[in-house]
């Protein structure tokens, strides 16, 4: 099947920076595309490439097979959801939704039951005589999304269209947004720096950082099989060591770090005894317990004390500092077990190699 | 406390209260008695409206009257046309430095005074003028040419004088116009034309009017420039109004011509701002 939208080696620079370095990737039909990444990493320069208000320095664009890059932004089948949404505040609901059908020089009765139809599916049916600046913020988002799915685009771009919007309502906008593009039917591609967004709403993720992208996979594979130390420590949260290399069997490998403590990990590509790495554990990965006993399964074991509780309801961490000094954040879980945990309290942690990834270090 | 309150009110509301009533109200009202009266014989006066039946009945005055407004609005019109792409290339094409050099140079013309700007038309454009040096230069005229003295030469010179009261508030309405506002219009299939009619110019619509009601305003009470750049034929309201006063010392036909004037600049600035469906509250403020 043709992807909807193929990007092959585009290159993007703006004077001596490079915004946009080789990026190649396709999305298939009816998929929930992200492109994740930090402020400045170049996600927004790809997104308007691909809407045509940027042309690449060289690479290509397709859109259902055939390049676009002589086409126009107004002639390109793809339409895009602006940051701030970028409605038209001098036009009603309804002239918003309708204006690209106007532009298409639609029979005005029959836009208007395009604009119904479009509104019933957003779910604010009866809206459209009102003005953009007496709805709600999430409503807003609603009304940008139908005005470019009215036109039926082949691939639907969204520009942190949730940034604007507070933390609640962002939690809602997130279901929804996943349930409509399932309503349409349509291609996302979605450019945000915010990883539960990308983590819950697609099927495909691009992590990009300094105009690359470092991985391309679902939200699973970033999470758990991270391919560079920049994704395990984008995605979620990392505890981190560096050091040498003991020994390696394998995948299974023997760390020893800067601070002198020997770890068991897992090798996250080829790797030799004696290479420089980094290893990284996830606080959630990390077993919290008030005996060694308990602990007697994990490869990785430790001694510490609690220096701080960070509560945080479900995502509560305890900060634990071990013999040599060094600070580790585990998770606290919520089992009613470390109820009483106090600062100064003694504890032991553990944790398996197989939980505890390692790449290969640059120095 | 409250005393102290409403003393500090009537401190703050006496200068324009003063303003108000000594530079406008009683002025006006004063004018308005004179344009009433009629002379009799020496010192003896009546009321009348004999000066308004003489402006309107006399062709001349009327038809100054009626050309006076029509050039104004076409010095308006023509203005807006000229100083629209150039306040959108200030406010939304250039960037940084550039925006406020450009700036500046719109604004740079006034600080010099409007006569001495009009004095530079006139050494550009007379028979002995640069232009006209030019044109036999270049072989495009074999005489002087001259070139001040009518319609057109009056009307560059209005449009000149009105160009920065109409640049500033469109810059300023311009710029307060998102970028990615004008994107979404082309980016849903929106070309050039559609998105100035729909988007930018609807946007725009508060600074257009602010800006044509003030250059109305300076063009229909311009003395200067139609007098310095007009011909004979070109006569201005202004200048009537300035003949009845101080050439022909005759008050009352001067009080009612600027009755007359007053009048008429209130009725076209109302009628702009119902053709645009806009209050005037919206537009100044």
């Amino acid at each position: 099947m043709t992807p909807d939208l193929e990007c092959t080696d585009l290159v993007k620079r703006f004077g001596e920076t490079t915004a946009v370095d080789n990026v190649s990737f396709s999305v298939p039909p009816g998929s929930f595309f992200s492109i994740l990444g930090p402020s400045g990493c170049g996600k927004t320069t790809i997104m308007r490439m691909i809407a045509g208000f940027l042309d690449p320095t060289s690479g290509d664009i397709r859109i259902k097979g055939g390049s676009v890059l002589d086409t126009p932004p107004n002639k390109r089948p793809v339409n895009m959801v602006f940051q701030h949404l970028a409605l038209f505040p001098m036009m009603t609901i309804a002239e918003n939704i309708g204006y690209g059908l106007r532009r298409q020089k639609m029979p005005k009765d029959q836009i208007a039951r395009k604009v119904d139809e479009a509104l019933d599916r957003i779910g604010l049916p009866g809206i459209g005589g009102r003005k953009v600046d007496e709805l709600s913020g999430g409503q807003k988002q609603r009304v940008a999304i139908a005005r470019c799915m009215v036109l039926e685009p082949d691939v639907l771009l969204l520009d942190e269209p949730l940034g604007a919007l507070d933390l609640k309502l962002r939690e809602h906008m997130k279901v929804e947004l996943k349930a409509l593009q399932a309503a349409f039917d349509t291609t996302f591609v979605y450019i945000t720096h915010d990883q539960s967004e990308a983590l819950v709403m697609s099927d495909q993720i691009a992590v990009m950082n300094a105009g690359r992208f470092e991985q391309v996979g679902t939200g699973q594979d970033l999470y758990y099989r991270p391919d560079t130390p920049f994704v395990a420590g984008f995605i979620g949260e990392a505890n981190r060591w560096k050091g040498r290399i003991d020994r390696v069997e394998g995948k299974a490998l023997q760390m020893r770090t800067d601070s002198g403590l020997a770890m068991q990990a897992t090798a996250a590509g080829p790797m030799t005894t004696g290479d420089t790495a980094e290893i990284f554990v996830r606080p959630e990965s990390i077993r919290l317990a008030a005996s060694a006993e308990a602990l007697a399964a994990f490869d990785n074991q430790l001694q510490g004390t609690v220096t701080s509780i960070l509560f945080n309801g479900a995502a509560s961490r305890v900060l634990v500092q071990d013999d040599v000094g060094e600070t580790l954040e585990v998770t606290l879980p919520q089992s009613g077990e470390f109820a009483a945990l106090k600062r100064g309290d003694t504890v032991h942690v553990g944790w398996g190699a197989a939980q505890a990834t390692c790449f290969k270090g640059a120095a | 406390m409250r005393s102290h309150a409403r003393i500090g009110f009537i401190l703050l509301l006496t200068p324009l209260v003063l303003w108000l009533g000594l530079l406008i109200v009683i002025p006006h009202i004063d004018m308005f008695l004179i344009s009433i009266r009629e002379r009799i014989s020496f010192g003896v006066y009546e009321t009348s409206l004999a000066q308004y039946e003489k402006a309107l009945t006399e062709p001349l005055y009327l038809r100054t009257f009626w050309r006076t407004a029509v050039m104004s609005v076409l010095a308006t019109a023509i203005t807006l046309v000229i100083a629209f792409p150039v306040s959108y290339y200030i406010a939304k094409m250039a960037k940084g430095r550039l925006q406020q050099v450009l700036f500046m140079l719109c604004l740079i013309p006034f600080y010099v005074s409007e006569l001495v700007r009009t004095f530079g038309w006139m050494i550009l454009l007379r028979e002995t003028g640069l232009v006209s040096t030019l044109l036999q230069w270049a072989g495009l005229a074999d005489q002087p040419v001259e070139m001040l003295y009518n319609d057109a030469a009056m009307m560059v010179g209005l449009v000149y004088t009105s160009m920065l009261f109409m640049v500033v508030p469109l810059v300023t309405t311009l710029e307060s116009l998102d970028d990615s506002v004008i994107e979404a219009g082309y980016d849903l299939g929106g070309n050039g034309v559609s998105v100035l009619r729909e988007i930018i110019i609807p946007h725009a619509m508060p600074g257009i009017v602010s800006g044509c009601i003030v250059v109305f305003m300076l063009s229909l009470g311009n003395y200067l420039t139609p007098t310095m750049l007009g011909g004979k034929d070109s006569l201005w309201f202004t200048e009537m109004i300035y003949n009845q006063f101080i050439v022909r010392s005759n008050w009352e036909l001067g009080a009612a011509f600027g009755f007359m004037l007053l009048v008429l600049s209130s009725v076209i600035v109302w009628g702009m701002l119902r053709l645009t469906g806009r209050t005037l509250q919206e537009t100044m403020g």
